[in-house]
């Protein structure tokens, strides 16, 4: 996100150049041939595994009964709780990270990186394990009732209520607005207030009248992205919610295996797909007036140290509020995954106390009679095969297009029809982003279950979903390292006598080289920890880490308890570092959020 | 992984799934997370059929009939067995099973034998009543409610937990029940008035009876629960210090149990067609119905097995059970389930 602007100018003067002197460049008709059959391929993938499954949702979905559906008081409930919930935890989200912003936007301070870093790890934090995190911490069984217990306190029932889930919301988004508003913030010119102060303005009017007007793109677009992760909350809700609250994301699950209503769960899917696109729509278009903003100031000009005492204060005290709030579920998981406080089944009254590794040895039993037909520690396994085919995929995929986007295509050879793939490709990435998880794998359900595509049983099927869902991701990591290429450098090397594949080799490959690595991980983070449309796609004879957390949390029993938090735990480990080496791999000022 | 090794993976794992003519044949059986069979029967099955079973345990019955039916084309397993006569229907229109006219047939009683076609085959069936701690009714000097009306009384505020009928078929019997006891509005204002007295809802039977129920092992809050009159002898049975009495006692006066009843079938697209039926008779087979009890705490289909005396003798004998036919739970369970849900969850 850093310096967003400078990437902007660049890329004017990269288009300007280009069109003075387009025609003279015949000899790229080999390039433009093969960017139409790569645009092509890339049409066709989406032609299968996006748009047919859509039209199976909406072949079962527009039936009389959806007019049913759409009347259904209950319908609206669940839209209205769905917006409720959302709009809440957005408004508390900001509450909690606009000091952190703030802090990072004004300042420098000792271990700035570090916070920096830390609040890079909720973002993808699989839904599962934050879910975990948060039993472990306010569940029935976790920390803060045994301590309730120990002290002969009343223990509330924390978690199935609306504050669990207000609470994980907060933990996964503050990230957010932390970076996106912080960012921006730290670039702009921290004089325009100081002179409504100068003009007698006091410290809160000229926020109000000054800061907070300029600062309001990216709040806005803050606030809309966190509204739209609220808005499809689907795993914190599931476990954290329980049966009482359902956002359309759980509902359209639960009318898929709890009533089998497919048409039904079709209709409230479309209803869903009508509402993330308007969102997304209107958030690409704020984000696009984000990255052409005024007056933007360097950070070595706006930021400064900390100075006073009182400010010293007021900063740790906020720092230490985000530490607490990013790092208690995930170290009350860790610890509890590790300690035996109750009897299992069966051990009536006799209780052992103590740390133990029992719940991490259970995950390689593999008894007769279990939820699937592999040992827990197997459903890793497959999560991680999945997640390195997801990379795969999502690269072959996301290369290309990335290819095809940032390689300005030379005037001469544009024919209508190019322009428009070209088009068509930009709104490619768009469609997988308005989509949820829920919506796409119901797709994948119903379109890939029955002859001509029957994928029910392939492994390929749950990793096909998860590229759908990286390619964003993917696209939007490639594509700014690619535009940053200037094109002198390319001329440059081919007239020093560079054949093409050299010029590719010695230019394009070690700068794009890196951006890759780091869209690999994302992709592999995504999938790692993906819950929705796995959720419905999963077979027992292939779970994934996430099913099988979902399938011992539900379940009575100290020991299903611990072998969930265990295995949450190794999910956690497992994503935690893909994500470190994106932030060791990210390059500076190139990398869209 | 490379992709091209998991290209080489889709027909290794196709073959995996095709019978082989040398070594075990593999079964497997689909079921809900209360199935249990001794291992010695179970073995025994093995031997005499050069099979191995892998039992998959795909939560409760609803959730699992749910599970088999979307995967229909490309069926999870063989046989599936604890389909209930409440869920029966969906199977059955959903045409998920193939029919056979199993030789064991013969010998069950044909009120049991719901379908016609011979799809589903009666293996078992229970009585879905109310439990009760008993020691907790003892210490506050509180009777039990005698029938379902009076769990709507003050008295009894707090203490019920129930299962959620569009989750679990113990849940669904328990919500039939009460309909059938007490019709279409008599419904509607006994769940108003149970929520109102703070009745607790869990998606299913192992959370309800395992975690929440003060009488079971697992020490819960509330001392009553929708669990089956063969619950009880349970509690004797797998008590880590023997009891001389059942710490939990079920309430069975008239019209306040629902006969649940348990199926097998053979699934529509089997390769394994002939181990399939030769499973189907297993169940239906004197070792299978005779062990069964102890294991599930359901009766046997076969008149002729003999049940355990711990089980006789701390089952409560339940009076004039409401039993619905198949059409009737067809025809109303998604309606009730939905009102349910809107009275009791919303």
């Amino acid at each position: 996100m850093d310096g967003d602007c400078g990437e902007v100018r660049s890329q004017k003067t990269e288009v300007s150049n280009q069109k003075s002197e387009g025609k003279s460049q015949r000899s790229e008709g080999g390039v433009s041939d093969f960017r139409l059959l790569t645009s092509i391929a890339i049409i066709l993938f989406f032609v299968v595994f996006y748009f047919y499954p859509m039209a199976a949702i909406i072949g079962r979905g527009v039936s009389p009964a959806m007019l049913d559906t759409l009347a259904d008081a209950d319908t609206w409930r669940i839209v209205g709780f769905t917006c409720w919930q959302a709009a809440l935890s957005t408004l508390l989200t900001l509450a909690v990270g606009l000091p952190g912003a703030y802090l990072v936007a004004r300042y420098t301070f000792r271990g700035q990186s570090l916070l920096r870093a830390l609040t890079a790890v909720p973002f993808v934090m699989p839904t599962l394990v934050v879910a975990a995190g948060f039993n472990a911490l306010i569940g029935k069984r976790g920390w803060i009732n045994l301590l309730l217990a120990s002290l002969r306190l009343p223990t509330p029932a924390l978690t199935h209520s609306l504050a669990a889930i207000l609470l994980a919301h907060i933990f996964y988004n503050t990230t957010i607005v932390i970076r996106l508003v912080g960012d921006y913030w730290s670039h702009l010119d921290p004089r325009l207030a100081q002179a409504a102060r100068t003009l007698g303005a006091n410290r809160l009017r000229a926020f109000a009248a000054v800061t907070l007007p300029l600062l309001s793109p990216a709040l806005l677009a803050a606030a809309l992205l966190v509204f739209i992760f609220d808005f499809t909350s689907f795993g914190v809700v599931l476990v954290l919610g329980g049966p009482r609250f359902a956002t359309l994301e759980v509902e359209i699950y639960r009318q898929t295996f709890a009533f089998f209503d497919l048409p039904a769960a079709a209709a409230l899917s479309l209803l869903q797909l009508a509402c993330t696109f308007a969102l997304t729509l209107i958030y690409t278009r704020l984000s696009a007036r984000l990255s052409a903003p005024a007056n933007l100031r360097s950070t070595e000009f706006t930021q400064k140290p900390l100075h006073t005492l009182r400010r010293k204060l007021a900063a740790a005290i906020i720092v230490a509020g985000l530490f607490a709030l990013l790092l208690s579920p995930l170290a009350a998981l860790g610890a509890r995954s590790v300690t035996r406080l109750e009897a299992e089944r069966g051990q009536r009254g006799e209780i052992q106390r103590g740390l133990t590794l029992d719940y991490y040895r259970a995950l390689f039993d593999n008894e007769r009679g279990e939820a699937f037909f592999v040992s827990p520690i197997a459903a890793l396994g497959n999560s991680i095969r999945y997640a390195l085919i997801t990379v795969m995929l999502s690269l072959l995929l996301g290369i290309p297009t990335a290819w095809a986007l940032a390689t300005p295509s030379p005037v001469g050879a544009v024919s209508t029809a190019e322009g428009r793939g070209g088009g068509l490709l930009e709104s490619l990435i768009l469609l997988p982003l308005g989509t949820s998880a829920i919506t796409l794998g119901l797709g994948f359900l119903l379109a890939f279950n029955r002859a001509p595509l029957n994928l029910r049983a392939s492994p390929l099927l749950i990793p096909l979903a998860h590229t759908l869902i990286a390619f964003p991701f993917v696209v939007r990591t490639l594509l700014p390292t690619w535009r940053s290429i200037r094109p002198q450098w390319r001329r440059a090397a081919a007239t020093l006598g560079a054949s093409p594949a050299k010029v590719w080799r010695r230019i394009d490959l070690p700068i794009i080289g890196r951006a890759a690595i780091v869209a690999a991980a994302f992709a592999f983070a995504i999938s790692l920890g993906e819950f929705g449309a796995t959720a419905l796609l999963t077979r027992p004879e292939l779970p994934t880490a996430a099913v099988a957390i979902y399938s011992f949390i539900g379940k009575p029993g100290a020991l299903n308890f611990g072998r969930a938090l265990a295995m949450s735990v190794l999910l956690m480990i497992a994503t935690a570092s893909s994500i470190l080496l994106i932030e060791k791999l990210r390059i500076k000022g190139v990398a869209e959020f | 992984m490379k992709l091209k090794h998991i290209l080489t993976l889709i027909p290794l794992l196709a073959a995996c799934a095709a019978p082989t003519p040398a070594g075990p044949r593999a079964l497997t059986v689909m079921t809900h997370d209360s199935f249990a069979v001794t291992d010695s029967a179970l073995e025994e099955f093995e031997s005499a059929n050069n099979a191995t079973v892998q039992i998959l345990k795909s939560g409760d019955a609803g959730g699992m009939l749910n599970t088999a039916l979307l995967n229909k084309e490309s069926p999870l397993a063989d046989v599936i067995y604890g389909v209930d006569n409440t869920l029966l229907s969906r199977a059955l229109d959903n045409d998920l099973f193939e029919r056979y006219d199993s030789p064991a047939l013969a010998a069950l009683p044909a009120e049991l034998k719901l379908d016609s076609e011979n799809r589903a085959l009666p293996v078992d069936y229970g009585d879905v009543c109310l439990n009760y701690d008993k020691a907790y009714f003892a210490d506050k000097g509180l009777p039990p409610p005698a029938n379902l009306a009076e769990l709507t009384r003050p008295e009894y505020k707090s203490l019920l937990v129930v299962e959620d009928p569009a989750t679990s078929s113990t849940g669904l019997a328990f919500m039939l029940a009460t309909w059938a006891a007490f019709g279409d509005d008599g419904f509607t204002k006994f769940w108003a008035d149970l929520r109102a007295n703070d009745v607790k809802v869990v998606a299913d039977w192992e959370t309800a009876y395992y975690t929440e129920f003060s009488g079971s092992s697992g020490k819960g809050p509330r001392p009553l629960v929708v669990s089956y009159a063969s619950s009880p002898p349970a509690e004797v049975v797998y008590a880590s210090a023997p009891l001389d009495d059942a710490p939990t006692a079920s309430i069975t006066g008239a019209k306040s149990c629902f006969r649940q009843i348990e199926f097998v079938g053979i699934v529509k697209g089997t390769k394994n067609r002939g181990l399939a039926e030769a499973w189907v008779d297993f169940m239906l087979s004197k070792t299978f119905q005779e062990d069964m009890p102890l294991n599930m705490f359901v009766y046997p289909a076969l008149p002729s097995a003999q049940l355990p005396d711990a089980f006789v003798k701390y089952s409560g004998q339940v009076e004039s059970p409401i039993i619905l036919d198949a059409t009737t739970i067809a025809e109303r369970r998604e309606a009730l389930i939905e009102t349910w849900t809107e009275i009791v969850v919303k």
